[in-house]
């Protein structure tokens, strides 16, 4: 009995430590394998250089490849950003006018299917070499999944409480926004997390097919020097800048719907 | 306070009719506890419906104190099977939700909306959110929602069904109480023999496809009703037997 009574509570502080350092115990045993692979194959640095060459390389010019960091990920938030602002006012017009969303939806469907991509070079013809042709590939790329999630949240709303909405006379406004609309928001979540990792892929495409400042220029840059350690060092970079961009929007999200995570269990 | 008068309700789906409720005459006086019941598929949630004013019947009346029913009104609070609730809001913002939806003040109400959440035993869960509440719970917050509206008529649509047996009969009783208390018109749609003998001052029996008035019963065992052991045991349990009965075996 005493046993069983003092085995709980250890195997649950026990069971919560892992959740934090699990993820970085993956992301150590996969540096040390990549590590291991350089030195046990003695590959050249040029082909592929070792955990410590690209942290000299970062080293270097610490300043310079922080500064780089910062354009991309200026650019991928304020894209995201107005991506966020037009994505939602767009699904809610599309929600409320029902001929709206009848008109525009094949458009936006055949628009979406476009590979994003093949628009960089005309946005640099439209728009120049400065940080704008980047921030509009960027609220390209993320506008559709928002719009998309917003658009199933918002005509998930359950039976039960449309039901008990007319039950109470609520106008169409009412139910809207004291129901529709909170419903909706744990779907608007995951376009959000959708859109949020593709920004990042948006700025640096961008960045590589127009090259000035960012990291995707960085990458260009280091190529064009043969310097891997360097572009080693930029998508190590990017990495970080998606995985701290993406768990934002989750903190985020639990921190505004505390209830979602409970009723989608 | 309700009265229907040869009330018929016919679906259409898909080019084909559905006759759900076939000339249904009920008249049910102001303050009574009237439970329905029968099998599922008897129509008995869309009598509650026409009631309720969220359908309008394909021939025949209904009318609510004197006055034909042509959508929902405010003095008739609604009751689902399940609470309905809104997962973001407090319990006690869940309660007060039909007043802002009437356009009225919430300071005003805010007292009431605590002692309702009181008296049905909800002391200290004010503030949580329908997730961290107990099924039963939820289904009382929802009930306090439907007492704000202090209405005239109360339509419940099996709103125990989804409960475990014991919250079940402990909301029975706590809905005897309160019916006793506000004397609020009630029609309770229900499939559970015991659920009706235990609130009901009538029982509207329903035969299905379609719906039509089987038999109607008057129970006359005093409240409060248990099925525990007490005097009217053995007229509790006729009841039940009859109604089985009634339920079980078909006419032909």
């Amino acid at each position: 009995m005493t046993v069983a009574v003092k085995a709980r509570p250890a195997a649950r502080s026990g069971s919560r430590f892992p959740a934090v350092w699990l993820p970085l115990v993956g992301a150590a045993t996969a540096v040390a394998l990549w590590w291991l692979v350089t030195v046990a194959f003695d590959i050249r640095p040029f082909f592929l250089p070792a955990p410590p060459d690209v942290v000299t390389s970062f080293l270097k010019n610490p300043g310079y490849m922080l500064r780089e960091s910062w354009v991309t990920t200026y650019e991928s938030l304020l894209g995201f950003g107005i991506a966020t602002v037009c994505g939602l006012a767009v699904a809610v017009m599309l929600a409320a006018v029902r001929a709206i969303e009848r008109a525009t939806m094949p458009l936006f469907v055949a628009l979406n299917s476009v590979p994003k991509v093949a628009l960089a070079p005309l946005l640099v013809v439209w728009l120049g070499f400065g940080p704008k042709p980047k921030i509009v590939m960027v609220v390209l790329i993320c506008f559709f999944p928002i719009v998309v999630a917003t658009m199933a949240g918002l005509s998930s709303t359950p039976v039960e409480l449309s039901e008990l909405g007319r039950s109470l006379s609520a106008s169409w406004w009412q139910m809207f926004v004291k129901v529709r609309m909170r419903w909706a928001l744990p779907q608007v979540f995951v376009g959000l997390k959708v859109a949020i990792s593709l920004a990042v892929v948006g700025a640096i495409v961008a960045e590589i097919s127009n090259p000035g400042q960012g990291l995707g220029s960085v990458i260009v840059l280091s190529g064009s020097s043969a310097d891997t350690p360097l572009a080693f060092a930029s998508i190590t970079l990017l990495a970080l800048i998606s995985v701290v961009l993406f768990y934002a929007i989750v903190g985020l999200e639990r921190l505004l719907l505390p209830w979602a995570r409970e009723i989608t269990g | 306070m309700i009265e229907l008068v040869g009330v018929s309700q016919t679906f259409r789906a898909r080019g084909h009719a559905v006759e759900a409720l076939r000339d249904i005459t009920l008249e049910v006086s102001e303050g009574q506890f009237v439970a329905v019941i029968g099998r599922s598929g008897c129509g008995k949630s869309t009598l509650l419906r026409l009631m309720a004013g969220l359908l309008s019947p394909t021939a025949g009346r209904v009318l609510i104190a004197g006055k034909p029913v042509t959508g929902p009104r405010r003095d008739v609070a609604m009751m689902f099977q399940r609470p309905a609730l809104l997962p973001w809001r407090s319990a006690l913002d869940n309660v007060l939700l039909p007043v802002e939806m009437f356009g009225l003040s919430r300071a005003t109400h805010r007292r009431r909306a605590e002692e309702l959440l009181d008296t049905v035993g909800l002391t200290g869960f004010h503030k949580r959110l329908p997730h961290q509440l107990s099924g039963g719970m939820q289904q009382r917050v929802a009930l306090c929602r439907a007492l704000i509206q202090q209405p005239r008529v109360m339509l419940m649509d099996e709103p125990f069904s989804a409960l475990d047996a014991l919250s079940r009969e402990e909301l029975s009783g706590e809905l005897q109480r309160i019916h006793k208390e506000l004397s609020a018109t009630t029609v309770f749609v229900t499939h559970s023999i015991q659920e009706a003998v235990l609130l009901a001052d009538r029982v509207v029996v329903l035969s299905e496809h379609p719906g039509q008035v089987r038999r109607i019963l008057d129970i006359t065992v005093p409240q409060p009703r248990s099925l525990g052991f007490n005097a009217h045991l053995a007229d509790v349990s006729h009841l039940i037997a009859e109604l089985h009965g009634l339920l079980l075996n078909r006419p032909d």
